[in-house]
């Protein structure tokens, strides 16, 4: 089907495992000269495994890489580097306090007897940033100059140190539009010279304007490798989230639920164009009373963003939130507990989970940051809201009084819900609930969220899991790129039709 | 019953230093002659125990305020300094004049020592808030942020006294650090209040438990609604009051102040009684108990090789090499290096008798 050109880089067979995951199996993967190649795939589909194998992170357990059609083993990022592969990550990682001109020679300074030459260091550091078209002074300190231009800065480090292949991971993630271009200018130039690029992101737009070919990865495995010209937006996301459609029996599922409820039509809480400037475009979001209203999208479509804006762990820069009514000007965690919210955040271990504390004191946590400081809850109280939390939510554990970080995922998410749930709350938000959780508690705690809507609570539920999604939600907003691009009800909530949103089906690249 | 409370006792924080306390007190008993005595003397308690109590009650105050610090992962390096600005202030706004009433020689105080006092000790607040402010609101490192205080809190200390040392003549100060209460020493009180209070506000209300949080995971207890800066700040505050007292004892016993020595390296005596006492630099957890025995144990072991006649140049060597003995029995990994079996019996019965509890 292509031109058979020989790649630059062709791995093949390549197999890696964690303890109890198999993070890479059996994966092909072969990138040619003068090509951007999008590495494409859900969290925990391999992207970043497989990029860490190529340059040295970790070691393969199994299959070969083939550079210029030599056998590699990189042992580490500096041996992948001198093999000819480079890697630009999402947060720059060079150092802020030394020179431009430092930063691209750091670690092999030009010398000139014993000492460094500064004057043939700068000289040349013009000289490479010329490459990427970069105009600036490499004397001055790289602090001084914008994220952006940073990147660009690692990005001539790289190129100058290995002109072979060149991985850009995520590079967009901060960027704004026009700088976004200006680094498309940048890919486009290098790989006119003939490099071979790499290029890990998550917007779907900038996939379709500056890659050749897209492979896709999902759980591990290879899904296939696709000319970017010959793949329709919503081919590739089916084959990124892995579902193919079969629209009769998901909705069937989600009509049975849906029809089991009463509708309610106060509001819970509004939200009227509320944003914030390079995290969120400003949205408006109303939430009813008893509803579990969905957020679909891809990784950094905006969705987690969102609800940390409405429960303020970040500032909003623009728009108002109203509660029962009520106007609430600058929202933060402890008002919003205050207002009957609750958030169970993605990630468990840094902002969930206190794993130096007790099962007992994870869960009163919150309540007790409701009641205030002085307010003690007592150890009857807490050990009574423990006990009951921990039968109601069926966490296996020996004793309330054990770690929480000596719990599994599963439990220790539950003991997290236990949390929210014993201030009683009118809305709980819930960011990837069961990400990395067993099926049995998946279950359980998919029953769990119908339950307390059906209750009256109002539950905004954040995954990636469309099946999830459809089994739980009342209404789903899809978002992408930072906005909400659609609302799906009832009937029309099936995976394929919230597939065929994400991609945008038949709309044209904005 | 007893076997477990032993193995709760032998599993706890509290039980390497207290060893550590006991094993001294083994060594004196033999070495040290009438280490145990204890007599009493115009109605006052007087023996090298009590002593000790008495001498150790300013670094146990200093350390109690350290261990809050240091379970928000933080860090107070300017206690000593604070404690020579809360001597200081207050030997110089109580100095003492000599007066002649009805013939009799009298000193009075320069200002009312009650003020006096409370001065003194809101200057504490007031370096507490600046380290705290600095720490929480700023967000500088708790190092950098104590190591300006350092070194200017002696300056300022020194600004009060002229670069001298203050005599105060007023005879009421030296009740606090000198004093004798119900028989026993008055600052032994004045360090088992501190204890108290601090115990009360920590452990009987949520103070305690959000500031093991916000230690242990600051961004997830900022996900819980507790507000993290609010509680740093006031843990600083607490701690430069700790100090402030602290500084109050130590000239009081010695009716003087002198800013250039006064509770000289005490932030290092306070951090390794914390350390000592089981709570880790790292935050999280904090064992005021054991703070107290840390801070006990240093002072006793002072005392013990001060009496043992060890030559004045190896006393700091010898110090440092009992604590290094100390603080490698209290870890938990070099203890497995020479018990590698033991310790596997040991774990398998403590899931036991855990289990039981848990079954019971």
């Amino acid at each position: 089907m292509f031109i058979q050109e020989k790649p630059i880089l062709y791995m093949e067979g390549v197999t890696k495992s964690f303890p109890g995951v198999k993070a890479l199996s059996d994966v092909n993967f072969s990138l040619r000269k003068g090509e951007v190649h999008a590495l494409m795939g859900e969290n925990g589909a391999g992207k970043s495994t497989l990029i860490k194998v190529l340059t040295g992170v970790h070691h393969l357990d199994g299959g070969t890489i083939l550079f210029d059609e030599k056998n590699i083993e990189p042992k580490s990022p500096l041996d992948a580097q001198n093999i000819g592969i480079s890697t630009v990550y999402q947060e720059v990682n060079l150092c802020p306090n030394l020179t431009v001109a430092e930063n691209i020679f750091i670690g092999r300074p030009p010398k000139k007897g014993g000492r460094i030459d500064w004057k043939l260091m700068n000289q040349k550091s013009q000289e490479i940033l010329q490459r990427v078209n970069l105009d600036i002074d490499p004397t001055k300190l790289l602090s001084s100059y914008s994220v952006a231009i940073q990147q660009m800065i690692a990005i001539a480090r790289a190129v100058d140190i290995s002109a072979g292949v060149l991985i850009l991971d995520e590079p967009t993630a901060s960027l704004d539009e026009n700088e976004v271009k200006q680094l498309f200018k940048i890919m486009r130039k290098l790989r006119d010279e003939g490099m071979g690029i790499i290029f890990v992101t998550h917007f779907l737009d900038q996939v379709y304007e500056i890659t050749d070919r897209i492979t896709v990865l999902r759980n591990g495995k290879l899904i296939g490798e696709y000319k970017t010209s010959e793949l329709s937006r919503i081919e590739l996301v089916t084959k990124m989230v892995g579902r193919e459609i079969d629209e009769k029996e998901h909705s069937k599922q989600n009509k049975s639920i849906v029809s089991s409820l009463k509708k309610k039509e106060e509001h819970f809480l509004k939200a009227v164009s509320l944003g914030k400037k390079g995290t969120i475009e400003p949205f408006d979001l109303e939430m009813k009373k008893g509803e579990v209203l969905g957020l679909a999208g891809l990784l950094g479509s905006g969705r987690s963003e969102i609800a940390r804006l409405i429960f303020g762990i970040d500032k909003a820069d623009d728009g108002v939130i109203y509660i029962d009514e009520k106007k609430i000007s600058a929202m933060y965690p402890k008002k919003a507990i205050q207002q009957g919210m609750g958030f169970c955040p993605e990630d468990r271990k840094k902002e969930g989970i206190i794993g130096e504390l007790t099962i007992r004191e994870n869960m009163i946590l919150a309540l007790q940051a409701k009641r205030g400081i002085f307010n003690y809850i007592s150890r009857k109280e807490q050990e009574e809201i423990a006990n009951k939390y921990i039968n109601m939510l069926r966490i296996a554990t020996p004793s309330m009084e054990q770690q929480i970080r000596n719990l599994s995922g599963g439990n220790q998410q539950k003991v997290i819900l236990g949390r929210w749930l014993a201030t009683n709350p009118k809305l709980l938000i819930l960011d990837e609930p069961t990400r990395g959780i067993d099926v049995g508690t998946r279950t359980e705690i998919q029953k769990l969220i119908r339950t307390l809507a059906n209750d009256g609570m109002t539950v905004l539920l954040i995954s990636s899991e469309l099946e999830e999604l459809v089994a739980c939600c009342d209404r789903v907003i899809v978002m992408r790129d930072r906005s909400p691009i659609g609302q799906l009800r009832g009937e029309n909530i099936s995976e394929s039709i919230i597939m065929k949103t994400i991609a945008g089906a038949g709309a044209n690249v904005s | 019953m007893f076997l477990n409370q032993w193995n709760k006792l032998r599993h706890s924080k509290v039980f390497w230093p207290l060893m550590a306390v006991i094993a001294l007190l083994i060594f004196n008993y033999f070495y040290i002659p009438g280490f145990f005595t204890i007599e009493i003397k115009n109605g006052h308690l007087f023996g090298t125990l009590i002593d000790i109590l008495n001498r150790a009650a300013p670094l146990i105050i200093v350390s109690i305020g350290m261990t809050l610090v240091i379970a928000t992962a933080g860090v107070d390096i300017s206690v000593g300094a604070v404690v020579a600005i809360s001597g200081a202030m207050a030997a110089y706004l109580i100095g003492g004049t000599l007066v002649v009433n009805n013939g009799v020689q009298e000193y009075v105080s320069d200002t009312p020592m009650a003020l006096a006092i409370f001065a003194a000790l809101g200057a504490s607040v007031l370096c507490g808030m600046w380290n705290g402010a600095l720490v929480s609101k700023i967000g500088v490192q708790p190092m950098v942020a104590t190591l300006i205080l350092m070194t200017v809190g002696r300056g300022i200390a020194q600004l009060f006294s002229e670069g001298q040392i203050i005599t105060v003549y007023y005879k009421p100060f030296s009740f606090f650090g000198g004093g004798y209460f119900l028989g026993i020493p008055f600052a032994i009180f004045v360090a088992a209040v501190v204890g108290l209070l601090v115990y009360l506000l920590m452990r009987k209300t949520a103070m305690g438990l959000f500031l093991e949080s916000v230690g242990g995971n600051m961004e997830s207890s900022r996900f819980t609604g507790i507000n993290s800066k609010k509680i740093i700040f006031w843990t600083y505050v607490i701690c430069g009051l700790c100090a402030g007292i602290a500084g109050i004892l130590i000239s009081s016993n010695v009716k003087s102040a002198d800013g250039n020595n006064a509770g000289l390296w005490m932030e290092l005596d306070a951090i390794l009684a914390v350390v000592i006492g089981g709570t880790s630099m790292n935050g999280g957890r904090f064992y005021l108990s054991g703070t107290i025995i840390g801070a006990l144990f240093l002072q006793m072991l002072k005392t013990t090789i001060y009496s043992t006649g060890v030559p004045p140049e190896s006393i700091l060597v010898v110090e440092a090499i009992v604590v290094i003995i100390v603080s490698l029995v209290q870890s938990e990994k070099f203890r497995s290096l020479f018990n590698l079996k033991m310790s596997s019996k040991r774990k398998k019965g403590v899931i036991q008798s855990n289990e039981k509890h848990a079954a019971s």
